[in-house]
């Protein structure tokens, strides 16, 4: 299977290279994170077969496979919920382990699951900073100060369809709720962000929505990791592609660029 | 609307973007209004599709007070109305306490039960002539200790909540009658009486009339001074606050319920002698509540009760120690039972073992129902703004 794999070629390189603003200085260097021979057993299930994946900062992988080929899988021995049975994780050039998913966020492993994990009756600012509430000098919540970091993320990923942050999330509409997943994500600066199936339950204003923030995170030097099974929509947005059929990477590999409607920048 | 840059490139200057116009009937109309117009417009579209909020409420409430008025010309009178003050304190309080678990999705059937139990430990201390203080502190831990253990049981076990307290209700309803049988000659023929002045002067006693209106002006002026600040404060951060018009008329409107409740209060509603001013227990009842609704609207542990009734696993994701939240909250829960417990003993003027814990308990989480607390935990729908539900329960 490790024929099949190929790192960061030269093409990909020299785009990352000129993303703009914001973009880390990891880019162009080693990938940010890279599979070697990761496996998942269930007792006799094989669910993952010597996977090796690398996933380059500043630029937007997909996973892609038909339902059951282990795409889920992967992404929770990745992010610590589940441990991998063989195999290894090097983040930036060094093995880890994740044990739960808080050490996998602690490296700045950012995943936005289906569910979205969003409270609907607390609003969007409350949803951003659950867990990581800023206090003011009183002890009380700094609602203010909360308030105006909420503004600012969403306004740097240009999400402007929601007009007042203090409604609860339960009244957004789906590509709106993925918004504030993914602004939760970049919050908390992550690295690399995990999104699994985003467009799935969306329409098509609120899929360009979301394509749009994706490649957005890329621009910033994010990391960004697609799993879909829609097509149309990784050929949208996707630099790499890798494909996964029952347990096993058929073919991992970039874009071709006729098929790459995403321009390159400068 | 969402537009995709057909150039997929990364200017910097994007184009400024049409802000959708919110047609959905939720989202808080105080933010959205620019002025008091747009804020009755608003409010109007929401009840016409649904969204009622507070109003089926105040018009029940209404009607209730035409119904009793026109059956007996008493009911609007001061005496009656601070009386159902009074009256209607304990089964508050007792509201505030399930309103702690009622959030996460929970209940406790027990804590009426908690609550005449602590009474008893507290009554049986000042019959042995300890100071009030402290058997208040002993009941208060004691049932705040109580509290804690059924959270364990629910929150680490994982046993349902309803089970739980159902078990709790039947052991304190036995434990009720025995420690008052334990008192000896102090609980006589299954009753404990209260033998101390300023615990019953919590539901017996009042303030003199113009020390009522000292605290409604300390009360209405604090509060006014509040909502002004932090909507001032909002607008210096350039956040979106509310129209300077809408604060100025929720200050005018506190205003004008303060003093109404304290001309009625300052009635004289005696008999024999004058009768004039606000109960103790009016009072007391509102320190509690503004205490607990800062706890739960203004603080972490509070965010992650909402958070925890919202969504579990969201909050479970984002690091929320939920074993500790919930058993915590079960805690709050026993402690504003022994409180309840406190209020009850000195409204009877004595507790005995006939009293009905399960009725009130039933009670006690109607009024919390009806403040807009959503039995199956936190619920965004019911239009509530979060820190506002605290504060419903008063109705």
């Amino acid at each position: 299977m490790t024929s099949w794999t190929r790192t960061v070629t030269g093409d990909d390189g020299a785009r990352a290279a000129t993303a703009g603003v914001g973009s880390s200085d990891a880019v162009g260097q080693a990938p940010l994170l890279q599979l070697r021979g990761i496996g998942k057993n269930f007792g006799p299930v094989r669910a993952l077969t010597d996977i090796d994946l690398d996933i380059p900062a500043g630029q937007v992988t997909a996973l892609v496979g038909d339902n059951g080929a282990g795409k889920s899988t992967l992404i929770k021995t990745r992010t610590g919920i589940w441990e991998p049975s063989q195999g290894q994780l090097i983040w930036q050039g060094r093995t880890v382990h994740f044990r739960t998913p808080r050490d996998a966020n602690a490296v700045g492993i950012a995943t936005v699951y289906q569910d979205l994990a969003l409270s609907d009756n607390l609003d969007i600012v409350q949803n951003m900073l659950l867990g990581h509430e800023v206090l003011s000098r009183t002890g009380l919540l700094d609602e203010i100060s909360m308030e105006k970091t909420a503004k600012r993320i969403l306004q740097d990923l240009r999400v402007t369809t929601v007009r007042n942050i203090r409604q609860p999330v339960g009244s957004l509409s789906g590509g709106q709720r993925q918004a504030v997943a993914v602004a939760k994500a970049v919050m908390l600066d992550a690295r690399l962000v995990i999104m699994d199936e985003p467009t799935a339950a969306l329409g098509v204003s609120q899929t360009a929505l979301v394509l749009d923030l994706i490649e957005r995170l890329a621009t910033r030097g994010i990391a960004v990791l697609v799993i879909s099974h829609n097509l149309t929509d990784v050929f949208r947005v996707a630099d790499r592609i890798a494909v996964l059929y029952l347990g096993r990477l058929v073919t991992v590999g970039p874009l071709p660029t006729s098929t790459r409607r995403r321009q390159s920048t400068g | 609307m969402a537009s995709v840059n057909p150039k997929g490139s990364t200017t910097t200057a994007a184009p400024a973007e049409e802000p959708e116009v919110i047609t959905t009937p939720t989202g808080s109309a105080e933010l959205l209004a620019g002025s008091v117009g747009e804020y009755v417009r608003i409010q109007g579209r929401r009840i016409r599709s649904g969204e009622s909020g507070a109003l089926p409420v105040v018009i029940g409430l209404v009607a209730i007070v035409i119904f009793f008025q026109a059956k007996n010309s008493l009911f609007l009178s001061a005496g009656n109305l601070v009386n159902l003050m009074a009256q209607s304190s304990f089964i508050i309080t007792l509201g505030m306490a399930e309103i702690f678990v009622l959030l996460l999705g929970d209940i406790d059937l027990a804590a009426g039960f908690t609550a005449a139990c602590g009474a008893v430990g507290a009554l049986w201390m000042m019959a042995l002539n300890d100071p009030w203080w402290a058997a208040v502190l002993v009941a208060l831990a004691g049932t705040a200790l109580y509290g804690a253990m059924q959270g364990i049981i629910v929150a680490r076990l994982r046993l349902p909540s309803f089970v739980v307290t159902l078990a709790g209700q039947l052991f304190l309803s036995g434990l009720l009658i025995y420690l008052i049988d334990q008192t000896g000659s102090i609980g006589v023929g299954g009753v404990i009486q209260l033998h101390n002045n300023i615990i019953n002067n919590i539901a017996g006693g009042w303030l003199s009339p113009t020390a009522t209106w000292i605290v409604l002006l300390i009360i209405v002026g604090l509060a006014g001074l509040a909502m002004f600040y932090s909507d001032y404060r909002r607008r210096r951060a350039g956040l979106v606050a509310p129209p300077l018009s809408i604060t100025l008329l929720k200050i005018a409107a506190v205003i004008v319920a303060g003093v109404v409740v304290v001309l009625v209060a300052n009635t004289n509603r005696g008999r024999l002698i004058t009768v004039e001013g606000m109960p103790w227990v009016v009072l007391v009842v509102l320190a509690i509540l503004f205490v607990w609704t800062v706890l739960l609207g203004r603080t972490r542990f509070g965010r992650y009760i909402y958070a925890i009734g919202g969504n579990a696993e969201a909050a479970r994701r984002a690091g929320i120690n939920i074993v500790r939240t919930r058993t915590l909250a079960f805690m709050l829960c026993g402690l504003t039972a022994g409180m309840t417990g406190i209020i009850y003993a000195s409204y009877l003027g004595s507790i005995s073992s006939n009293v009905n814990g399960g009725q009130n308990v039933l009670k006690a989480v109607a009024a919390a129902v009806i403040g807009g607390t959503s039995l199956f935990g936190a619920d965004y729908g019911s239009g509530a703004g979060a820190h506002r539900r605290g504060s419903r329960t008063s109705r």
